[in-house]
């Protein structure tokens, strides 16, 4: 096209973009110059560096091999239910951290329903700390992902494929061979190396599940470098190390994966005529049961739990409520004052550099920015009283790939659509944001900005690596009160905080979709 | 007098020439087979895209350097006329001023376009809650208060049935008689040209042919007008 006229500029996309890879890259530097290259690694920072491999390879494996039959099941299956189960699984993508491991202790720890009922039949406890419990607070999160991931793929079979296989009367194994596994060997690469490149950065499941030479990712060896022994040197080699990894795991993530995931269009089930047998609709019935419990049985927990001392907090926790609260909401400002311009500029075509620093925050590990950050504020102000504008900051910088791919489609629509008539009533520039874009991007806006102070609401990264006893979020104190062992006031306050992360999610979705009409 | 001196307007695919005149005050109906070019002189003219050759001029004043507001050019297109989360009188009321927010005066300017098209009290209702020939009406209603020197219609009635948009012609005919507004019609359909135009552009083999009478030119049709006709 050799269209010249644009309704909008792209400057504040671009100068938000240059912020944005400024602050990535910047911190980057910051860190990179402070490490001791010439020290290498240590026997424990290779530890941590096998470990964090093996749990990531692990958790994606088991997450995709399990998250297979569960979307075959429901892809070929209606039951009422079906498309609740199905939005339930995009739930754990804003499910506070802190919240499902406590539900996950609860089921899975020492004195968890499964232990309770091991001990009645004479059996030993379970184990939950180390490695498996890792892996286990892993797959909770990503079973749902990998579900919605290869879930998407399935769905996009013809269904033409369906009624010629019907035809030709295709059994089971036939059918798998013919239209199934060319389906999955597409998507499974994908998810495998999604769910891959996350369990990479986690960091808070390592915190409370893991810990000790044994199970230290390399996120929690960086912030024990900076908090417990104040090593900036090793912190800053490791963040490096760190880089490394999730730049490669979210290289190869992106090529492998063709979007999807928070897509919707997921609620289509196919008509299939294979399905018939008593088996495979006892299997389906099996996986379905199983994943759905899995998935719901923590949440339950936490409720069951919380809800007897959610009127006796205490103050702490009270304050750390508002805390959150002002944080998530000032993280959310942040990020639309980032995205949207940036949006804006990308559905100009003026975008290529702009979405590539978008997608910096994928691979930017929170910790990492975390790290430069305080190297850089340091010698001006004393990085602990900054404690909370940097957590809304970077919080803001890793929901921002997510907020670009739910906005940047309809930004699209909307200047292809109209921005020729826009010109030619001379509405231009604030004129055209404010009449034209700002209204018709209202439902993606409310989306994203829901996204936004949930995953802010529910983040237990930086906010740990700089605040003082006397500051917390309420994720953080929810950690404190763990470390405690105060586990009735944890539960509760775990139960405040998933009501507060949900609702928050809720209420800016639902009140931008309220109105919008057309 | 709209001039078009030695235009060539480059689209990725191909390239147009013009070099004509057109009187103020006429109307023109432009013809010519599909991808022949025809929406492609109407957005140079609108300032939808540059010209790369060429100067268009108005009057006096040189527009091939003006942004596509600042022309004296009201343009309804194919579709996506309205926007569909303001209301007609909102609609209307942007061919004004680009705000949401009218003084009394210029409401009442809106009120009296709405009803010159036959849309009385329909201006609290979203483009959704209107009929196909309503919205062409309401489009038209915001084209009047833009007051433009020219109208450029580039089908946007082709999703009407038959009657309504023999209708909706013979509305334009009214409106741009009464506002003496030069009218160019992009039309696929021979009976269109007939009914409101007496002059017509030919667009076909890259050019943008000078106008001539509608008649004259379906009387003795030149070999790639005959070819599209059949």
């Amino acid at each position: 096209m050799a269209d010249r006229a644009q309704p909008l500029s792209a400057w504040p996309g671009r100068t938000a973009a240059i912020g944005v890879a400024v602050l990535i890259l910047g911190t980057l530097c910051a860190v990179a110059l402070r490490a001791e290259a010439g020290r290498g690694l240590g026997p424990s920072d290779w530890a941590a560096l096998r470990f964090t491999v093996l749990q990531a390879t692990i958790s994606a494996v088991l997450s995709v091999a399990l998250a297979v039959p569960v979307a075959r099941a429901l892809a070929r299956r209606r039951f009422p239910g079906r498309r609740i189960l199905i939005a339930l699984l995009g739930a754990p993508f804003i499910l506070p951290v802190i919240v499902a491991i406590l539900g996950l202790l609860q089921i899975f720890g020492r004195s968890g329903w499964v232990s309770q009922v091991f001990l009645s039949l004479g059996l030993p406890p379970l184990q939950i700390y180390g490695l498996h419990g890792v892996v286990l607070a892993h797959v909770f999160f990503n079973l749902p992902l990998a579900t919605r991931l290869i879930l998407q793929s399935w769905q996009e079979i013809p269904a033409e494929q369906f009624r010629l296989a019907a035809q030709l009367n295709l059994g089971a194994s036939a059918m798998f061979r013919l239209i199934e596994w060319p389906v999955l060997r597409h998507s499974c690469p994908g998810a495998l190396a999604v769910v891959f490149a996350i369990c990479l950065t986690s960091f808070a499941v390592a915190l409370t599940l893991g810990g000790g030479p044994r199970a230290t990712t390399i996120e929690l060896a960086i912030f024990q470098a900076f908090r417990f022994d104040y090593d900036l040197g090793r912190a800053a080699l490791l963040s490096g190390v760190q880089l490394i990894l999730t730049a490669g795991a979210a290289l190869l993530a992106l090529r492998l994966s063709r979007g999807g995931g928070i897509g919707t269009g997921l609620d289509r089930s196919l008509k299939r005529w294979d399905s018939h047998h008593i088996s495979a609709k006892l299997a389906d019935v099996a996986w379905i049961m199983l994943a759905a419990l899995f998935l719901l049985m923590p949440l339950s927990a936490i409720t069951l739990s919380g809800v007897a001392g959610l009127l006796s907090l205490p103050d702490a926790v009270l304050s750390a409520t508002l805390i959150s609260m002002a944080v998530a909401l000032a993280s959310t400002a942040i990020l639309l004052a980032l995205a949207l311009p940036m949006a804006a500029a990308v559905a100009l075509g003026r975008g290529a550099m702009i979405e590539m620093s978008g997608i910096l925050g994928l691979a930017a590990s929170p910790l990492v920015i975390g790290t430069g950050l305080f190297i850089v504020l340091r010698p001006v102000a004393d990085p602990f009283a900054w404690a909370l504008p940097v957590t809304a900051l970077v919080n803001a910088v890793m929901a921002l790939p997510f907020a670009l791919r739910i906005l940047v489609p309809q930004a699209r629509a909307v200047v292809t659509r109209y921005s020729r008539l826009s010109l030619s009533l001379d509405m231009t520039g604030w004129q055209f944001t404010t009449i034209v874009l700002l209204p018709r991007m209202r439902a993606q806006i409310s989306f994203a900005a829901g996204l936004a102070a949930a995953l802010s609401m529910g983040d237990l990264g930086v906010i740990a690596l700089f605040a003082d006893p006397d500051i917390a979020t309420l994720p953080l104190q929810i950690y404190r009160l763990m470390g405690a062992y105060r586990m009735q006031d944890a539960a509760a306050a775990a139960l405040l905080l998933l009501i507060l992360s949900m609702g928050l999610f809720w209420l800016l979705d639902r009140g931008g979709r309220h109105h919008a009409e057309t | 007098m709209l001039k078009l001196e030695s235009c060539t307007v480059t689209n990725s695919s191909f390239t147009l020439r013009a070099d004509l005149q057109i009187n103020r005050g006429a109307r023109v109906a432009i013809l010519g087979p599909s991808g022949s070019g025809k929406s492609t002189l109407l957005e140079a003219i609108a300032g939808f895209r540059d010209v790369s050759s060429g100067r268009i001029l108005w009057k006096k004043s040189d527009w091939t350097d003006l942004a596509p507001g600042q022309r004296s050019v009201a343009m309804l297109f194919q579709d996506g006329n309205l926007f569909p989360h303001l209301t007609a009188a909102q609609n209307v009321g942007l061919g004004l001023r680009p705000t949401t927010r009218l003084s009394k005066a210029e409401q009442d300017t809106v009120d009296t376009a709405l009803t010159r098209v036959g849309l009385p009290d329909m201006g609290a209702r979203k483009p959704s809650e209107l009929s196909g020939g309503q919205q062409s009406r309401v489009a038209l209603a915001r084209a009047l208060v833009q007051q433009r020197d020219i109208l450029l219609l580039d089908e946007p009635f082709a999703a009407l049935g038959p009657a309504l948009k023999v209708e909706m012609l013979d509305l334009v005919a009214e409106l741009v008689m009464e506002t003496k507004t030069t009218l160019l019609m992009v039309s696929h359909d021979p009976e269109d040209a007939r009914r409101i135009s007496k002059q017509a552009v030919l667009v076909a083999d890259g050019t943008a042919h000078a106008p001539t009478g509608t008649e004259t030119l379906f009387a003795n049709p030149p070999a790639a007008l005959r070819d599209y006709l059949g």
